[in-house]
């Protein structure tokens, strides 16, 4: 799916925790996450640890979409 | 009397501890045969026995990859096996990984033949065919029985050393390695055959299948992030609460598109998951951390980004066919241009 859009004109950043699948399917920007039920939050964590997480992931993906890249690039 | 001794490597569910509520337990070994195990003792007969199966929750090994592998590892290491047997997968992407991950390891860190199998999709499939035999399986455990004799008897003439013939006579997926031989027919006939095939409609074997490299440039980065639309995609499976538009738990036909105009927060009274592929409790808790709904809110309204684009969109990746998956992405792209979104995150689980 990430190809597609990517195909279509528009910059994606996939955000996913199997990196190495994610690599397979040639995502270009990609951010590893949490975890597979959890990629973007932890419910071990405090309702206000866990936003913050969720922001510094946010942050990375929006670092993504805004850096130049040539090929495949994890950010991690 | 049993010639060789095998450790098998199944997941959870086959190995009847529980299914994605389980997903996460670690790596254990048990003596002897279990689940799957039986059909690989019909298929070897007395020629080989599986004296111990490993279980592993499919969310533990992926989460943990490096640990996992080496505490896997060494469990196998400990029977002393001549062969390693993991799956099959069929269409199960973290098992299928997880299968192919470790046969790879075994055959090279511990030197013992080992094999898996799985669907041609499996994203295990693309990562490891050229490394080690992954037997092409049907895409659900309804193959399991034609499955298993072809892994059996590979198996076998791998442990005793004969040789592999074609993937197409074995039946694994193809792994890059050609074989010289002789052809009863020279060249030109053999393309006149195809050809006149061809032109008839019929149907005909190449002998030159072209690699498929479907790869994507990157798009150019977004200049100013500030001023950017930006959209929500996800395979997560993240709907409306009572999922209106059905959207099947695993192999989705479909995907939706929802209205984000208004919500700050995605909680459990308005959201969950129709993912049937992972454990939903904490997505139907508060689906935010599938996709960052508060948080991209929060950022448009401190002009971090332009807009949070007001509709997202969803469907179940498990065991979604890669032709659905492309259609579904094609559709929604042209529905994120004509919204004028100016970039994409895309989540998965």
């Amino acid at each position: 799916m990430v190809k597609e859009i990517e195909r279509a004109g528009i910059p994606v950043v996939h955000m996913c925790t199997i990196t190495p699948i994610s690599l397979t399917v040639g995502a270009n920007r990609i951010v590893p996450t949490v975890a597979i039920p959890y990629p973007i939050g932890n419910p071990d964590l405090s309702p206000e640890d866990e936003y913050e997480l969720r922001k510094k992931l946010v942050d990375k993906a929006l670092l993504a979409l805004t850096t130049e890249i040539t090929e495949q690039t994890i950010f991690e | 009397m049993s010639n060789y001794k095998v450790v098998h490597y199944i997941n959870q569910f086959f190995g009847q501890i529980g299914g994605e509520e389980k997903a996460d337990v670690p790596a254990e070994k048990r003596q002897g045969l279990v689940g799957p195990g039986l059909a690989f003792k019909q298929a070897f007969g007395d020629q080989a026995e599986i004296t111990a199966t490993i279980i592993c929750g499919d969310s533990w090994f992926n989460e943990n990859l490096e640990l996992a592998t080496k505490t896997v590892l060494e469990m196998i290491k400990e029977e002393k096996p001549d062969l390693f047997i993991a799956g099959p997968a069929f269409n199960a992407g973290r098992y299928g990984v997880a299968c192919a991950t470790i046969a790879d390891a075994v055959q090279t860190e511990l030197g013992i033949p080992a094999i898996t199998g799985m669907y041609i999709e499996n994203p295990g499939a693309d990562m490891f065919r050229e490394k080690i035999y992954i037997v092409a399986t049907g895409n659900s455990a309804a193959g399991m029985r034609k499955a298993v004799p072809v892994m059996a008897k590979l198996a076998l003439k791998l442990v005793k050393g004969e040789p592999i013939g074609s993937s197409a006579e074995e039946g694994f997926l193809p792994n890059g390695i050609r074989k010289n031989f002789f052809e009863n027919k020279r060249g030109s006939a053999r393309a006149l055959d195809m050809l006149t095939k061809k032109l008839a409609g019929k149907p005909y074997v190449t002998e030159c299948p072209m690699p498929s490299f479907d790869r994507v440039a990157p798009q150019p980065a977004i200049k100013d992030i500030t001023k950017a639309n930006i959209a929500i995609v996800t395979s997560g499976g993240i709907v409306p609460k009572g999922n209106p538009d059905r959207i099947e738990s695993s192999s989705a036909s479909k995907y939706g598109g929802y209205s984000l105009e208004g919500v700050d927060n995605l909680t459990a009274d308005t959201h969950e998951t129709a993912h049937g592929g992972y454990d939903p409790v904490y997505a139907n808790q508060d689906a935010d951390r599938v996709i960052p709904v508060d948080v991209l809110r929060q950022y448009e309204k401190d002009g971090k980004i332009g807009k949070l684009n007001d509709w997202f969109y969803s469907t179940v990746g498990n065991g979604t066919s890669v032709a659905s998956s492309k259609r579904f992405a094609t559709e929604i792209a042209g529905k994120l241009l004509a919204q004028g979104v100016d970039a994409v995150i895309m989540t998965s689980t």
